[in-house]
């Protein structure tokens, strides 16, 4: 089975002489969840603005669905959906208008999209302003119609550049139960995202990018399983003073009645639970201290600077 | 479904989003031009022409009303196309357009269908005021399909080629401004070459505008300065040369990739 993405010694140099990227593969597989990470300016938009046909590539190859993206050109943009990062529909169509334009370019006219323009803009929440011009749209009801626009010739594999960003909590918690559906009916889903919660939450798999290299590209629990050490916040209610047994673990009294418990792996919190217990200490709430990925992210980051530097 | 319908298909939505681009905001596409031209047939025609007389064995205003008609098609054919793919540019909806697999010339002959459709609207509209004005004669209706269809096109070509350019909204009023308005009033319009010394006779033939203005009179009142059948032959010749031209700068990506 071909992949659904498949990058090879992709470059690019912009007119100023700055390299973008340097040479990189990257292979995603058909059904995947995979996210690009990176932080600002590391390569991520350069690479899926090349897969999109938005940026000029100074070298290598990209495929999609098997289809060589120079070659093949038109069979690889059929199997693709962009979602980008800026909004860049007309903001004087209609929500509607915007939608089934696209389909057109498609091949797909109005006739036969209707039922599933349908579909989609009430999946989106988007169906009672499908007559009004899209400039009059929320700042994520314009997110949801650019990831209604880039679904509607049913895509094979799907770009989200920052699909997120700039969503209040709810509606972003919504957005990911609809990109989890769209990704367990055979969609395969490319997402970019500062929120590393998100990646954390949907995605299989995962590559990070920094200074246009390919810093790791693996699945996200292999990820996770490289963390050595996590740190839980527990809310008490006791006198945490004579707290005794709990050598083994770094304890950080951050309040009066709040102590932060990083153990390394392998360590059990049932035993934190038990000193607590028997110190006669009430646990209210616990809660992990920082994003798992987070932490990873910003650790393989570093370390790819450092090595650069030396 | 095949490659060439869905190419097809991606034709007719290009030109519907258009026309109905221009059909939406009708004040400023549609109802400008026949003011502009109403204003020229009482100035021109009645008020001055009624003391010039007669040019070239026709009354005045029945002399300038073909070469009116041809101004208002070319300039909206190369409004049309210029503001509509540089709006494009600018709110990036372009990239709707490169992300699919919609073929450049197909893109290109959208767009330029779109500035057609604005320029003979147009041009049917002046065509109807002109009637208030004049008794309108048709020489022969086929020049004057060809001609107007020929011109509408190799304009919208130029006004992509502009916008292909342009960086900012003043781009696109650059040439319009400095090259076209001038040609154009220059291009035989209000009077015939017949007027002017023989130099000026020859430099005045080197206007290609003149060619699609005296084609079109003759077309509408049998009389022109120009041979008809060079006049259509150079357009058609323009019109691949600006087309290979757009055809190769899109698939460049030029002004849109970087």
């Amino acid at each position: 089975m071909s992949a659904a993405l498949s990058i090879q010694g992709l470059e690019k140099v912009y007119g100023n002489g700055f390299k973008a990227l340097k040479g990189i593969d990257l292979t995603v597989k058909q059904g995947d969840f995979f996210a690009l990470l990176g932080p600002n300016g590391a390569g991520k938009s350069t690479t899926l603005g090349i897969v999109s046909s938005l940026v000029q590539k100074t070298a290598g190859s990209v495929s999609i669905m098997g289809h060589d993206l120079e070659r093949d050109t038109f069979a690889a943009k059929q199997c693709l959906g962009v979602v980008p990062q800026e909004f860049n529909f007309n903001q004087f169509e209609k929500v509607y208008d915007i939608v089934i334009t696209q389909a057109g370019y498609y091949g797909l006219t109005a006739k036969q999209v209707a039922s599933h323009a349908e579909t989609l803009l009430r999946a989106l929440d988007l169906w009672d302003k499908r007559n009004e011009p899209s400039r009059m749209l929320s700042g994520g009801m314009k997110r949801r119609l650019m990831i209604a626009r880039a679904l509607i010739h049913q895509p094979k594999v799907l770009i989200l550049d920052e699909p997120t960003a700039g969503v209040d909590i709810e509606l972003r918690r919504s957005m990911w139960e609809f990109m989890q559906k769209l990704n367990d009916e055979g969609t395969t889903i490319i997402l970019t995202t500062h929120y590393l919660e998100e990646a954390e939450q949907l995605c299989k798999n995962i590559a990070i990018i920094n200074h246009g290299e390919i810093v790791t590209h693996t699945s996200v629990k292999e990820l996770l399983a490289q963390l050595n050490t996590e740190t839980f916040v527990l809310d008490v209610a006791g006198d945490l003073m004579d707290l005794k047994g709990l050598e083994s673990f770094r304890i950080e009294h951050v309040a009066e009645d709040c102590i932060e418990v990083t153990m390394d792996k392998g360590q059990n919190l049932n035993d934190v639970f038990s000193v607590l217990t028997q110190a006669n200490i009430q646990v209210r709430s616990m809660r992990t201290k920082a994003n798992r990925l987070e932490e990873l992210f910003v650790n393989l980051v570093q370390q790819h600077k450092s090595e650069a530097e030396v | 479904m095949s490659i060439w319908s869905i190419q097809w298909v991606a034709f007719s939505t290009i030109v519907i989003k258009e026309v109905r681009r221009f059909m939406r905001i009708w004040q400023q596409t549609l109802l400008p031009p026949a003011i502009t031209m109403t204003l020229y047939f009482i100035i021109f025609g009645n008020l001055i022409g009624s003391r010039i007389g007669e040019m070239d064995g026709v009354d005045y205003m029945s002399f300038i009303v073909p070469g009116l008609i041809m101004m208002s098609v070319i300039t909206n054919a190369y409004g049309n196309v210029s503001s509509s793919f540089f709006g494009n540019k600018f709110q990036r909806c372009i990239e709707e357009l490169m992300v699919s697999p919609v073929y450049p010339a197909v893109i290109l002959a959208g767009y330029v269908m779109g500035g057609v459709a604005r320029g003979v609207m147009v041009g049917i509209i002046v065509t109807i005021l002109s009637l208030y004005f004049t008794d309108l004669q048709l020489h022969n209706l086929a020049i004057v399909v060809v001609v107007t269809v020929l011109s509408a096109i190799l304009f919208a070509l130029g006004g992509f080629i502009n916008a292909i350019f342009a960086t900012k909204f003043d781009d696109i009023t650059i040439i319009p401004t400095f090259i076209i308005t001038p040609l154009t009033y220059l291009g035989g319009v209000f009077y015939s070459i017949s007027l002017l010394p023989e130099f000026w006779q020859d430099v005045s033939k080197l206007n290609p505008i003149l060619y699609m203005v005296n084609s079109f009179r003759y077309g509408i009142l049998g009389i022109s300065d120009v041979n008809v059948s060079v006049a259509i032959t150079m357009l058609i010749g323009f019109i691949i040369l600006l087309s290979s031209i757009s055809v190769w700068l899109l698939k460049r990506g030029t002004g849109m990739r970087s």
